[in-house]
């Protein structure tokens, strides 16, 4: 056997040890509901913000604790705990994407483990615009 | 109906060019085509001639259409949805062709402009490659030209049309200004929407040109591989290498300006974050230097050319795949900066296949036409190792776009999987051991010889390098305070490897100047490119490893209640106005927020920093941005205060929104002198009414007239405090003075006067005192990145230099 072959079959190895320990590490989409079955291990949710409930954030008391309630597509609510500042326009936002692990009835997201759809943000949103146009 | 005051006709001129656009791209692709399987030099020169004449037409009309635009925007023509969406009357100048870019549609045009004017210097410079490389660049003109087209076929709409007017757009239909012809002079259409607060920065005005221009010039390294393979001419290397150099730079130079931009205007707290937009421009890169090396491997020795083809043509397949991945909006929940769904996903993907296939299936069907030496390389010899490292460089490259590609894989398998806990650790632990490698081949190999070196050689040469990087890199492991234990030792080992890595490939360079090159500088520009790589890893290390959170709550005072058991540190901490806070090495103080600029909303926030125990002291002044877009979102631009070794680096993660204060002023009953209001809170008392007071905080000019209110102000915890809201006027207006209680969270106004009484108005708030959350961080040894990237690129334009003298030497003999 060549010996570029055989470097080539140790970084193919290498690689497949990659995606495995990668693939081991995914996490997955779940729902509430599905995710309060795998409590303690890291998933993603997607959800709504309950804006029933209020946002809980009080930066003068302490700036690391942000708290809300979210809802799913099948309509199974949860309390989301996040310790770090609140993302600028979370209220505002459509959907967001949540990583973390379910803790009873508590979602805790983990460090940077929120993001926000904002539509409008790098591309204008129909909505706003038509907003836009119709004002005043 | 007959609309009054449209200027239709800019419209129009556009329109037609952008058709003729069309055209020309595709007359000149099938003439370069036929010239390029021309028979004869007499056919091959008519078609050419024909060609040329097509592509000037072409690059005629790309000009047209974007002076179309700019003059669209620079009269305010708002009738026209490019102008409305994009600009505003009040935008400064240098954003002007910023927001030409802020539009897909405006973004795929700089694309096209780019491609005209490297096709005129392929024009000029190509030669006997002309015919075939501008088949292929012609073909990619004609596949950007449907993208600003516009049409409809069999009720599918192809491109996007930026002449399309206000009233034509889909949001517009059943808007009722619409339903009168003079709607042009309806407020809503004075104006335009304004580029996003966001994206005024001046990096607006420079990154994309240079990010499209690195883009755009990675057609011609591919062009340059298809021609090799369809006429079956395998010297194309010596031609397309300048080529490949320049396309390295420049995509290499727009992503670091990326990176730059992110560090120190997004407040992404870095300059990169494995972002899938980011990743989606890195990957094309890794892989054109995978080949930009296999390619010198080739001309040096005659191996690695089908690798070459392979890596050249994977690299543009890869920057099509990346604009369908960033464009398309299937990346909506994994990245915070990709556009969203522009309902072009048809055409965005076929733009990939129609590449792809093609590409890939000559290269399969030459592939045993393609020249390859049978002999297998030495494993002492410098083809050898580059190759591997080469290698190396695609693997990483796979895997990064893999992840990336994770929403896309989602789709086609209807799976539901997303990168695990850590987004940013599972990329960087790969990537380290990738460093680690890189760092160590770009050492090794420059001291290898073509075709196979002596042991004893080699290490005569490389012992002196290698062991005062060996040195260096222990004095940084043991005194450079790498402590980076967050994800355990073994991660810690990786950076204290790799860190070797990078520092063994800065030095072996430097030396490799000296001593194989016998400083010639004119040739050296390879090692001086490794050397800035190199350095930029060690920057990327040492900032990463060493990045420190200084805002965590040393005091203690202001955390009642400690939620739960955390695992992340507390990387937030309030600060009051005027109240000196705790924070690490540093006494931290919110001095002022004052609101700067009106227009775009940007509050900026003065915050005083004394270093304890010592007099060192700055001011920072991060800012606060509401969008004057859209549904006026809001963002944080970080400041940060320089040191020679590290960078001090804040920015506010959560302020009262400037303009989102919901309490009102109430307004009182009349009062006279010595009468009584009653609030919740308590009551307040007018003393006296003052005419242009002279007193405490009042500065009114000579010619201001004002009027201030004397109150006493008795709360129901019986405190006592004396306030003066004042009305005054100014450069013919009136304007408010209030004043603030801020112990009782009150704000008293002088409202107005009725008679000979006044009325107060009086605001009770629960967010009177003004505060800031603030993220502090500190990034050590940054300055080494930027160097490292500076010097990469100066290496780079050096290795342009001297191959295309080189390239012009082989061609003359």
């Amino acid at each position: 056997m060549k010996k570029s072959h055989i470097v080539i079959l140790i970084l193919i190895l290498a690689s497949v040890a990659v995606l495995v320990s990668f693939m081991g590490n995914l996490s997955t989409y779940e729902t509430i509901a599905s995710a309060r079955q795998k409590a303690g291990k890291t998933v993603t949710i997607i959800a709504r913000i309950d804006k029933r409930q209020p946002i809980e954030y009080d930066p003068k008391k302490d700036p690391n604790y942000l708290s809300f309630q979210i809802t799913d597509t099948l309509g199974n609510t949860a309390r989301v705990v996040y310790h770090a500042e609140k993302p600028y326009d979370l209220e505002k936002a459509e959907r967001i994407t949540l990583k973390g692990k379910m803790d009873g009835n508590v979602f805790n997201v983990s460090n940077g483990g929120i993001l926000i759809k904002c539509p409008s943000k790098y591309k204008d949103d129909p909505a706003s615009n038509k907003k836009a146009l119709s004002q005043n | 109906m007959q609309f009054i005051g449209e200027h239709l006709l800019p419209g129009k001129i556009g329109h037609f060019f952008a058709l003729l656009f069309f055209s020309a791209s595709l007359v000149a692709m099938v003439a370069y085509f036929k010239a390029a399987n021309a028979k004869t030099p007499a056919e091959e020169g008519g078609w050419r001639r024909m060609a040329r004449w097509a592509f000037f037409i072409d690059v005629l009309s790309v000009f047209a259409v974007f002076g179309t635009i700019v003059y669209i925007i620079a009269n305010h023509l708002f009738e026209y949805n490019f102008a409305w969406e994009h600009s505003s009357r009040s935008m400064p100048l240098q954003y002007l062709l910023s927001c030409i870019w802020e539009a897909q549609e405006g973004s795929f045009l700089l694309w096209t402009i780019w491609v005209c004017v490297l096709g005129l210097i392929l024009i000029r410079r190509a030669g006997k490659w002309e015919s075939p490389v501008m088949t292929v660049i012609s073909f990619t003109h004609l596949c950007l030209a449907t993208m600003i087209m516009g049409l409809y076929f069999f009720g599918n709409k192809v491109g996007f049309n930026p002449f399309i007017l206000v009233r034509q757009m889909d949001f517009a239909a059943n808007a009722p200004i619409f339903e009168r012809a003079d709607y042009m002079s309806i407020p809503q259409m004075q104006d335009g929407q304004g580029l996003n607060a966001l994206l005024q920065n001046y990096w607006m005005v420079i990154h994309p040109p240079i990010l499209f221009l690195g883009f755009s010039s990675t057609v011609v390294p591919f062009a340059y591989a298809i021609a090799g393979l369809w006429k079956r001419q395998w010297d194309w290397t010596r031609a397309a290498l300048p080529w490949t150099l320049f396309s390295a730079c420049v995509l290499g130079t727009g992503i670091m300006m990326g990176a730059a931009w992110a560090y120190e205007a997004l407040s992404f707290a870095g300059y990169w974050s494995w972002d899938p937009v980011e990743n989606a421009s890195l990957v094309p890169w890794l892989v054109m230097i995978a080949g930009l090396h296999t390619m010198l491997v080739y001309n040096a020795t005659g191996h690695s050319l089908r690798a070459t083809h392979f890596f050249l043509i994977t690299q543009f397949v890869l920057v099509l795949y990346s604009t369908f991945l960033t464009r398309s909006g299937i990346l909506g929940d994994t990245s915070v900066h990709a556009f969203v769904d522009s309902g072009m996903n048809v055409q965005l993907a076929l733009f990939v296949f129609i590449f792809l296939f093609p590409a890939y299936g000559l290269f399969i069907a030459r592939y045993g036409k393609i020249p390859h030496i049978v002999k297998e390389e030495a494993t002492g010899s410098r083809e050898f190792w580059m190759f591997i490292g080469s290698l190396v460089l695609f693997l990483s490259a796979l895997f990064v776009i893999g992840s990336t590609s994770l929403p896309v894989f989602n789709l086609v398998t209807k799976k539901k999987v997303a990168i695990g806990d850590d987004a940013q650790f599972a990329y960087n632990r790969i990537e380290i051991f990738i460093a680690m490698l890189i760092g160590i081949l770009t050492a090794v190999t420059q001291y290898l010889k073509y075709k196979g070196t002596t042991f004893s050689w080699w290490w005569k040469k490389i012992w002196l390098p290698t062991t005062v990087a060996l040195v260096i890199s222990v004095l940084v492991s043991v005194f450079g305070g790498i402590q980076y234990d967050k994800y355990g030792i073994g991660f810690l080992a990786a950076i204290h490897l790799a860190m070797f890595g990078a520092i063994y490939a800065v030095v072996a360079n430097l030396a490799y100047i000296r001593t194989g090159l016998r400083g010639k500088l004119r040739a050296a520009g390879p090692s001086i490119a490794h050397v800035g790589f190199g350095l930029m890893l060690v920057g990327i290390l040492l900032s990463s490893a060493k990045k420190n959170v200084l805002s965590v709550n040393t005091t203690g005072i202001l955390l009642p209640f400690a939620p739960e058991t955390k695992q992340d540190p507390m990387e937030n901490l309030t600060l009051l106005k005027g109240v000196p806070t705790d924070m690490g090495n540093y006494i931290a103080t919110y001095v002022s927020g004052d609101s700067v600029d009106t227009r775009s909303k940007t509050t900026y926030f003065h915050i005083h920093f004394d270093k304890k125990r010592s007099k060192e002291k700055f001011d920072l002044y991060p800012d606060f941005i509401v969008s004057t877009k859209g549904g006026g979102e809001t963002s944080a631009n970080p400041d940060k205060y320089h040191y020679w070794d590290r960078d001090i680096f804040a920015y506010v993660s959560y302020a009262e929104n400037p303009g989102g204060d919901t309490a009102q002023f109430r307004p009182s009953a009349p009062l006279a002198a010595g009468d009584t209001a009653y609030f919740p809170k308590g009551y307040l008392v007018l003393d006296s009414v003052l005419i242009n007071p002279n007193i405490g905080k009042f500065h009114f000019a000579r010619t201001d007239t004002a009027i201030a209110a004397k109150v006493s102000v008795v709360t129901r915890d019986s405190m006592r405090y004396v306030a003066y809201p004042a009305l005054y006027f100014k450069d013919g207006s009136w304007q408010f003075a209030n004043d603030t209680i801020f112990a009782q969270n009150l704000a008293l106004q002088f409202d107005k006067i009725e008679g000979r009484k006044i009325v107060l108005g009086v605001k009770e708030s629960s967010q009177m005192v003004p505060f800031v959350a603030l993220k502090v961080l500190e990034f050590p040894q940054i300055a080494v990145l930027w160097a490292g990237t500076i010097i990469m690129i100066i290496g780079f334009v050096i290795s342009i230099i001297w191959r295309r003298r080189q390239a012009a030497l082989t061609v003359s003999r």
